[in-house]
Formats: C-alpha cells, structure tokens, sequence
C-alpha cells in the first residue's frame, strides 16, 4: 500500500467513527419508539441534513471499502497491482451507485 | 527426560523433504546442539549456517516446531516437550540447502528502506554529545540490539503475501537512524519507507514482536514510521 492510499483509508475510516455512531443510535431510536418505514420517510424527506450525513456515509465507505478490497486482492490473488486497483475502483463506484441510490430513496423520492 | 530425540530435519532444496534422525538428549541442550549432532555424527552433508553459538552473531535461526527461532539459544525442553522436533530453513526466503536459506532478499531490503547511517560530520570533526536519556534517543536505543537474524521476516505474514514488502527488520532499522540524530538521512528515508513495500503494508499482526529473540517490537517501530511519513507528506516534504 502506499503513502496516499494508507492515508485515504484511514481518513475515511476515522471520519467513519462518528457516523457509524450516529448511524447505531439512530436504529435504536427509531425501533425502541416503533416508528414505521413512513413515519421514518416522513421525517427525511426532503433534509437536506440527512441527505449530507448519509451522502457522506457512502462516499466515504466506498472509498474505504475500494482500498481495502484492493489491498486483499493484491496479497491474496495473482493479479497485478494495477488490476487489482482496477477492480477496487469498480468495486468502489458500484458501493458509491448502491448507496446513492439508497440515499435518494429515503430523502429524496 | 527421553533417552533419545526424535528430530526431522529438511533436506534439499526447496523441493526437498524431511528425514527424521535419532539424536541422544542430553542435558540444557540447545536445538543448534541437535543439529551439530546429526552434522558430525550422523551426515556430514547436512547444511546449515551458524558462527557465535551465543546469540549475538544472528546466522542461526531457523524454523523450529513451526516457528521461527535462534536455534542456538533456544533450549529443547523449551520447544519439543513431546520429544519431538522438526527443523526447517526459515520461510520467506528461497532454500539454497538444506537449513541454509539464502538472505540476499532480506539485506536488500535493508538497502531499499534506506537503512545505512548518513553521516553529518566527518572523523575530523568533534565528536557530537548525545544524551541518552534524550527522548529520540530512547526510540534509538529500543531497536538498536537488532542481530539481523531473519526470524521476524520469516514469522512475517505481510513478508508472505507481499513480495516487495520491506519487512520488520529493515522498517526497524529505518525507525531507529529517523531517531539518530547524528544522521542526516531523514528525508530520503521517509520517502523510501513511504514508497509501495514500505511500512503502510503492515498489517500489525505482531508475530515479529512475539517471536523476536531480542524482545525487541518491530511492530511498534512501524507504527513510528506510519506516523512519522503521514505528518512529512501533510507537510510536504515527501511525495506520495
């Protein structure tokens, strides 16, 4: 691994810390008060705030995940760095795709 | 105490195979000890690498029972309380024969992760005073007992997977001249440890600091570097 990429891995992993946080405690708030699926879309729709911490949440898990995968492909599998690397970005982008699209669901639609 | 040691020995090159041999057990006896046995009694064709007998010169490890040890300060009561050894080349490293593993990879790396001192005077010059209670120097000093002996690259899984990786000797090596401060390498080492192989492939696993017949902890060297380099590249002074 190199300097940039151990960097943006940690990064993004620290910057993971507090939303996985939040993330937990927003779960067992919403099950604990027995909130429905629309009583929860009700409440995110259209925030702007939900939109960013959950839009940053997916970014950055993409970018973690992307690195980590190609570091396990380049130890673990005969393909050459720059396959593997190769593969993290499209690994990365689907997570990216996946997440987008979970986000625009519940802020959005 | 057995009367006698059931001891399996590879023989060979990397292809090779264990062949097991009777050796007597005797008392505080050393698995070096075993080895010898069977060189000058058994087959003198039996290769394999040692010069100090006392844990100072580092050319003696080798892997025993599964893990890489200094074989002539490690005691057969320690490792083969069955009654059985196996003794095998170091891992990691390419099989020249028998015990005898070939170590150029492993000095070379002490190259690439820029583990030479580079010096800031000359002999002319006054010898410079270096407290040594002075914090850099303790992070000096923790590392500096390193003998070269190769167990840490062979326990190494990161050595395993990843050809290029540096590995805990040559990154402690590294660690402790960044502390030096008589030595005016720091840049173009932190720029070599920085580099792919360099110490962001460790994964922390440890097996270097657990099997490491100086107690010393490469592991805790690395994550110096990994600090270390991360604030140079925020600062500038080394490229990614």
């Amino acid at each position: 691994m190199t300097m940039r990429l151990y960097l943006w891995q940690r990064a993004t992993a620290a910057l993971m810390v507090p939303l996985v946080l939040v993330h937990i405690a927003v779960i067992f708030y919403a099950s604990r008060k027995g909130m429905t699926a629309e009583d929860i879309l009700s409440r995110t729709h259209g925030s702007i705030v939900w939109a960013s911490y959950y839009g940053l949440f997916v970014t950055a898990a993409s970018i973690h995940a992307a690195i980590g995968v190609r570091n396990v492909l380049t130890e673990w599998s005969p393909l050459t760095d720059r396959r593997a690397g190769l593969f993290g970005v499209v690994f990365g982008l689907l997570l990216a795709a996946l997440g987008a699209r979970a986000v625009y669901a519940v802020v959005l639609s | 105490m057995l009367a006698e040691l059931s001891v399996s020995l590879w023989r060979g090159g990397e292809d090779g195979r264990y062949e097991t041999y009777s050796v007597p057990r005797r008392e505080s006896q050393t698995v070096l000890d075993v080895v010898t046995f069977v060189q000058r009694h058994i087959d003198p064709t039996l290769s394999y690498r040692f010069a100090c007998r006392v844990g100072v010169c580092g050319s003696c490890a080798m892997t025993v029972n599964g893990k890489p040890r200094w074989t002539c300060r490690t005691h057969v009561s320690k490792v083969a309380g069955s009654g059985r050894l196996e003794i095998g080349p170091l891992e990691n490293l390419p099989v020249i024969k028998d015990l005898a593993t070939d170590m150029e990879a492993f000095f070379e790396k002490w190259q690439k992760a820029q583990g030479v001192f580079a010096p800031t005077k000359t002999r002319h010059d006054e010898i410079e005073p270096i407290r040594p209670d002075s914090p850099a120097r303790r992070l000096a000093d923790a590392a500096i007992e390193c003998i070269n002996c190769g167990v840490c690259y062979a326990a190494c899984d990161t050595v395993r997977w990843n050809q290029d990786y540096f590995g805990p000797a040559a990154l402690t090596r590294a660690w402790t001249l960044l502390n030096d401060e008589r030595d005016a390498g720091s840049t173009a080492r932190l720029q070599a440890v920085a580099a792919a192989g360099g110490c962001h492939s460790c994964h922390s696993h440890q097996s270097c600091q657990e099997l490491c017949p100086q107690a010393l902890n490469p592991t805790a060297a690395i994550a110096g570097l990994k600090r270390r380099t991360t604030a140079a590249y925020l600062k500038g002074e080394i490229k990614a």
